[in-house]
This record gives C-alpha cells, structure tokens and sequence, in this order.
C-alpha cells in the first residue's frame, strides 16, 4: 500500500527521512531540509546582511548542495549576501581536474563568481609531485595543511568576509569520535564549533551551515534535485585510521538513527578541566599564519619537501624550528631520520 | 628478496629475543611470569607488589577514602561484561599498608532479567556465598528486583507529578535528596587522619565474617521487574535502564546500610569503552562522572573508582596467578545495543592499536561537568546534573531517547516511576 506524505498527506511518499524517520513526499523533503539549514543559519546567526560569502566549492555532493541551498536561501530569506564560489586546485591527475570541471558547471548553473587557487601556483608542488616524494603513507597531511591555508588566501584575495564549508553532521561527529581516539583535546573542544570565531587578520572565519544535515538526506537531497555533482573517492585517501570511526559511526547510526546527532550533543557538552594546558595560538614567524609553534605547519611541511626531507613535518620536530628559521643546516643523524622511505 | 625454498637459518636470531625477557625488570634477579608492555617483564613478587602499590597509590594521590574509614562498599556488577571478579580489591585490602579500608563486597544479581529459573538463580547465590565466605569479608547479595521493594519507595507518584513537586514544592524524594557533606572529612585532615591511623593501628578494625541473607523477593516484583524491561524496545535502552536501576538500587543500599562511599570496580579498559558509549548516547557533559576517580554527584555518597589505572589484562593476570576465584553471571542479550558495539569496537581497535585504550583514558582523564545547576535540578534517572535550566522536563539529554524507546503509554512510564521509587 502506497504510503502519503506525513507532512502534506497529499501526495505519495517518496523517503523516509534517516534523520527523524517520517516519511516525506518530495516537495516537503526539499522544504523541511532548507528549513532546518535556514534555521541553523538564523539561530547561529552565521551571516549578516551586505557580506560577501565564499562557499569552499570541491565539486562533491556536499559543496555542490551547500552552493545551491546557499543561494535558494539567500533569495528565499533576503540574507543580503553577495556569494561567490572557492576552489582549490591540488593537483591530483584524474581526481581534482574532473571535479574541478563540475565545479564551472556550477558556476555557470548558479551564475556565482568562482575564483580557483592551486596548490601549485601557493606552493610550488602539486599534490602529485608530493605523493611521488613522499610516498602514500602521510600525504593527506600535506594536502590537509595545505588546503587549510590555501582557503584562507584564496578567501583573502576574494576580499570575502566569510567561508562557508560543507561538513556535514556526519563530518562533525566523526571528528569528534576521532579526536577522542587520537587523545586531541584542544581539537575536541572545537571541532563542533558551528562557527570559527575571528582568530586574527590573517584568517578568514569560517561556518558549517550543513553541520546538522546528515550525509543520507544531503545525498537524497542532490539524488531528487538533481543536481550536478562529483563523486569518486580521492585517488590518493586510504586514511585507514578514519575510516575505522567512519565505519564505528555507521554502526551506531544503524543501530540509533539519531546517534549522529548525540554524538554532536555530546561533543558540544564536553568540558575541559582547569589546568590542563592547551596550546597557545600565536602567528608563524615566516608566513604570519596563525600557529601555536614559531613556524606554522604548512611552512614545516613545505620546509621538508624543499630540503628532500618529507618526514620533518610529520610527528613532533619543534626542537628543530630554530634551526629552520635561521636556515641552518640539520645534522647527517637529524637528516637520516627524516629522508623519505626508500623503495 | 623472497624466494621459493630460501634459507633464513643462520640470519635468524631466535636467542636474541629471547635475552630480553630473562629478567624481570624491576628486581632484575627473577624469572619474569608476565609480560605487561613490550620490555617490562615482572616477576611474580614484583608483580604483586606493583598491582598493590599502584592501588594504594591511587588512593593516597587522590585523598577521598580516609584511613581507616568503615565506609566501604565493594561492588561487583559487571553483569555486562558477565565475570563478577572477586578481584585483587579484595586481597589488596587485606594486604598491609592499605590503610585499614574495610569493605562489604555487593553483588547484584539479575537472573530475573534475563528469564532464568529459580533454582538456577539460587545456584549462582550459593556459589557466590560459598566464594565470600571463604574471603571472610562481611558481604550483600542483593536481587536487582529490590529496587522495587516495599521498604525502599516512599511514594509512587506519577513521574511528571513529580516533576512539578519537586520544582515547586522542593519535597525531597528518596534519591534526588541531597544531604549536606560532613565538613570535617575534607582533604586538609587528611594528614591528621594518617597520623591518627598510624598512631592507633592496633585497633584498627578488622573485618567480621558477618553477611546478609539476601531478601526473598515475591514473585510480583519479579513479573514487575521483567515486565519494565519487556517495555522496552531496543537493546540499548535496555542496557541504558538496567544501569540506571543498579545506580539507584546500590545508593539506595549504601544509604541504609550507613556507607558514605561505594567503591566501583571499573578498569581503564571499561573506562575506554564507558566514555565512548556515552559520547555515542549523548551523555558527553555526564562523562567526567562517569568516569572519573570519584564520583560525587549523590551527594552523601561518593562513588569512587580506585582501579580505573589498572588495564584488563593486569587485571587478567593477577586473577591468574594469584588464583583469586571468580563467578560467572550472564548478562543481558543486547549483542546489537551501542554499548555491545562500542565495546567491540574498542577492543578490536586496541588489538590494531595498543594504545587505544590509554588514549582515550587519557581523555577522560581531562574532563569535567560542565555545568554546575542548583541541588533541586538533579536528573531523575540517572541522577545527573541537567544541561539547560528547563523546567519543562528533568529528563537530560539521553534519558529522554530511552525513555522513547519505551513503548508508549503510561503504563511503562509509571512503571518506571515505581522501579526508581520516586
């Protein structure tokens, strides 16, 4: 027997939602899901009106539904936002190109200005000559880094006032399973943060509009609009260490559907004890980006692939900062525990 | 390069492993008898010394249980994990050094749940008997079917008439009361009560084999009992509702026996798996409660957690090598419940990743409640803090998804406000 809408009870069902379990006709999904981003925005108050908002555009199905659910509302609910969309390019023959490839046709479909920064023109590496020197046990390291600070100068160049990114609740509650299994309490205390407070000129803040969508209803919702989106898996992303909490999270989601949600609860209510030391945020030394050591991250890791010494940013080297600052040449015994693995 | 038929002989080394584990690292003159992390062998002296040490040490770091105190209560409930071990707590308090502590093992017995018969539930009652009186340790073996008792619920009001009682009209109801502590047991005298200790060892109290018969239970409360947990649906609010009726059923026991502090027997390995199922329930702001060292949300009782530094498998081993007996008791059948499932994902992780456990240990280590509400907001269930200042509900965060998981009706609702004796 045909099941109706519960919403509606008009028109047939055509879902059950994953996240509340009722079942839904097409029209009341596409409504009750912007609704419920509509009001993350309002009640987190994300935006103000007149503020130019870049949209991280990969090409995946997060992105591409944050893009158009950004502009619907936009329109819908005159935020007064003017959006654009931002890109990074990192390199990645037969992965990145063709994804960047969705992205213009977004362009064109949502008319939104779209500015690309790459990995190469910032860096001098693409992500592929990286992997050849590194290898493909820590590149998502690189490319993780990278992408940070990548966004930030292309949001910077963009003169935009906010990124907006599409992690979705799964996102969020996987990171918050992961910080805990990785012992990273400074990263724990904000991972479920919706917004990044303003840490500085140099950083842009950034927001996560879709941070209470689950991954299933963002897929139903570019499945049934069908919207133009990239989907294959990066080339060089084994992360096998994720992927044990991604599986773990699944599990718990089919056992409870809500425990993604309990999970984020529970993330946000977590405390700190005094005392306990956090990292200091201060600014690297080299390229002003914020960094709670004197060099940041990406200057590490870039430091490395200049000097034939990939391992130099991975694991804990802060004793070796100084040397890299003043451009002193590391010692045979230093240089031989950093030398890329030798096939 | 490896080759059909190639010949490793004279390249392998087997002696040279061996060399490493001839001595055992601390005395460095015995062989060693177990292996706790990879080049740290301990012989069987130093084993037992250390296990005993770092009890002690936990203790005396943390300065809750003063020396001498009668106020113990051991409590041995792991139904979940089905091994009820009458573990090293027993033996280390009798072991010199440990300041006096005196304790009356608990042991909950939940055969009803699980449908067993009588005869086989008094089977595991006799073995458990036969086990502590060899101990000569004073013990309770408590059915969980007491928590319905006559003796133990005051009134039974409809939960959300309750609720308005309690905010409005501030009655006291029998768990959420929360008497005053005692002032004079704060962590300044600490010292004083060591040098008094000290001073008058020889009357320090020795345990009496004195025991309880545990209370016949009449077989309304048992159908009651079984037909709450019928109530419910899924497995993990099963296991989430058997947790809170224990909780309530050991305050309710140490608040008549006269016990200030319940002491859990909650290693770092359940610990591990404790905080990641209750990040997976929505119980993060309940966490540091849950698994920290004390426990003081009760109030007049402080539940304490002296062996949360020790792993399962030391655990494991100074059962074995020092023959303490344990018991078997079966628990729920909640194989697809998120507790069964964090559980088996912790451990397989840690089989992958040996430092899992302490990892996350580590985390728990760090956190604490969030929130610090007035004494009248306590949970009704799980008798935790609540996260927001609504009135309209005294249901946290989590209680609230099992009490969903009920089938609905007043009839489970009230028959859970007759199990906590509210």
């Amino acid at each position: 027997m045909p099941v109706q809408c519960s919403s509606c009870a008009k028109n047939r069902a055509v879902l059950k939602r994953p996240k509340t379990g009722h079942s839904l006709c097409k029209e009341c999904f596409f409504c009750a899901f912007e609704e419920e981003v509509h009001r993350t925005i309002v009640a987190a108050e994300l935006f103000k009106p007149g503020e130019r908002v870049g949209i991280a555009a990969s090409g995946g199905k997060d992105s591409t539904v944050l893009a158009h659910v950004m502009k619907v509302l936009n329109e819908r609910y005159s935020y007064g936002l003017e959006l654009m969309l931002l890109s990074v390019d990192e390199g990645i023959t037969g992965y990145r190109d063709d994804s960047l490839e969705t992205v213009k046709r977004n362009q064109e479909q949502y008319e939104l200005p779209l500015k690309i920064v790459s990995y190469e023109e910032l860096y001098g590496w693409t992500m592929d000559a990286i992997v050849k020197q590194v290898g493909l046990k820590n590149n998502c390291t690189f490319c993780g880094v990278f992408r940070r600070q990548a966004l930030d100068r292309g949001a910077i160049m963009l003169k935009v006032d906010k990124i907006c990114t599409g992690h979705n609740a799964d996102d969020v509650a996987e990171t918050v399973l992961m910080n805990i299994l990785r012992g990273d309490i400074a990263r724990l205390r904000r991972c479920t943060a919706i917004s990044t407070s303003s840490e500085g000129d140099e950083v842009v803040p950034r927001c996560k509009p879709l941070k209470y969508a689950y991954e299933k209803e963002i897929v139903l919702y570019a499945y049934f609009k069908k919207l133009d989106y990239f989907s294959t898996e990066c080339i060089y992303s084994p992360n096998a260490y994720r992927g044990y909490a991604r599986t773990f999270l699944k599990d718990l989601e089919s056992i409870r559907p809500s425990a993604i949600m309990d999970v984020i609860h529970s993330g946000e209510n977590l405390s700190v004890r005094d005392g306990v030391k956090m990292p200091v945020q201060g600014t690297c030394s080299r390229c002003g980006y914020i960094s709670s050591q004197a060099l940041c991250k990406a200057c590490v890791l870039l430091e490395g692939l200049n000097r034939g010494l990939p391992k130099l940013g991975i694991g804990k080297h802060h004793r070796l900062h100084g040397k890299l600052l003043s451009q002193e040449p590391l010692t045979e015994k230093e240089e031989k525990k950093l030398k890329p693995p030798e096939f | 390069m490896c080759q059909v038929d190639e010949d490793y002989g004279r390249d392998i080394r087997s002696a040279d492993f061996l060399s490493i584990s001839k001595q055992c690292v601390k005395c460095k003159v015995h062989t060693p008898a177990v292996l706790l992390r990879v080049g740290d062998p301990y012989c069987r002296g130093c084993f037992h010394e250390y296990f005993i040490h770092k009890f002690r040490a936990m203790l005396g770091k943390n300065r809750i249980i003063f020396p001498g105190e009668r106020v113990y209560s051991f409590n041995f409930y792991y139904l979940n994990h089905s091994v009820v071990s009458v573990n090293s707590v027993y033996s280390i308090c009798r072991s010199p050094g440990t300041l006096g502590c005196v304790g009356r093992p608990f042991i909950m017995l939940n055969g009803a749940l699980i449908g067993r018969s009588l005869e086989d539930r008094h089977k595991t009652n006799t073995n458990i008997r036969v086990l502590f009186e060899s101990t000569g340790f004073p013990f309770h073996i408590v059915p969980l079917e007491q928590v319905s008792a006559p003796s133990y619920f005051h009134k039974c009001i409809f939960l959300f008439t309750t609720v308005l009682l309690i905010v409005y009209c501030k009655l006291p109801t029998l768990v959420l009361t929360r008497p005053h502590m005692s002032g004079s047991n704060c962590a300044s005298s600490y010292k004083v009560a060591v040098g008094k200790f000290d001073q008058n060892k020889s009357c320090a109290i020795q345990p009496s084999c004195q025991q309880k018969e545990p209370v016949d239970v009449s077989k309304v409360h048992t159908v009651q009992l079984q037909q709450l947990v019928t109530s419910v649906k899924t497995h993990t609010a099963r296991e989430e509702l058997l947790n809170m009726l224990r909780q309530h059923l050991l305050l309710h026991m140490a608040r008549i026996e006269g016990y200030s502090k319940l002491m859990l027997g909650d290693n770092c390995t359940r610990l591990a798996v404790k905080l990641l199922s209750n990040i997976s329930l929505g119980r993060g702001s309940q966490t540091a409660l849950d698994t920290g060292f004390s426990d003081s949300r009760y109030g007049d009782v402080i539940a304490v957690r002296p062996m949360r530094d020790y792993s399962a498998k030391e655990i494991a081993y100074y059962n074995h090598l020092f023959n303490v007996p344990y018991v078997f008791i079966s628990g729920l059948d909640s194989k697809d419940s998120i507790q069964r499932l964090t559980e088996s994902f912790v451990t397989k992780l840690q089989t992958a990743f040996p430092s899992t456990v302490r990892t996350i240990y580590r985390s728990a280590y760090i956190l604490h409640l969030l929130l610090c509400m007035p004494q009248s907001l306590m949970m009704l269930l799980c008798l935790c803090k609540l996260e927001a200042v609504e009135l309209k509900t005294l249901l946290c965060y989590s209680c609230q998804l099992t009490i969903k998981d009920m089938v609905s009706g007043k009839g489970a609702v009230a028959g859970l406000v007759f199990f906590i004796g509210l």
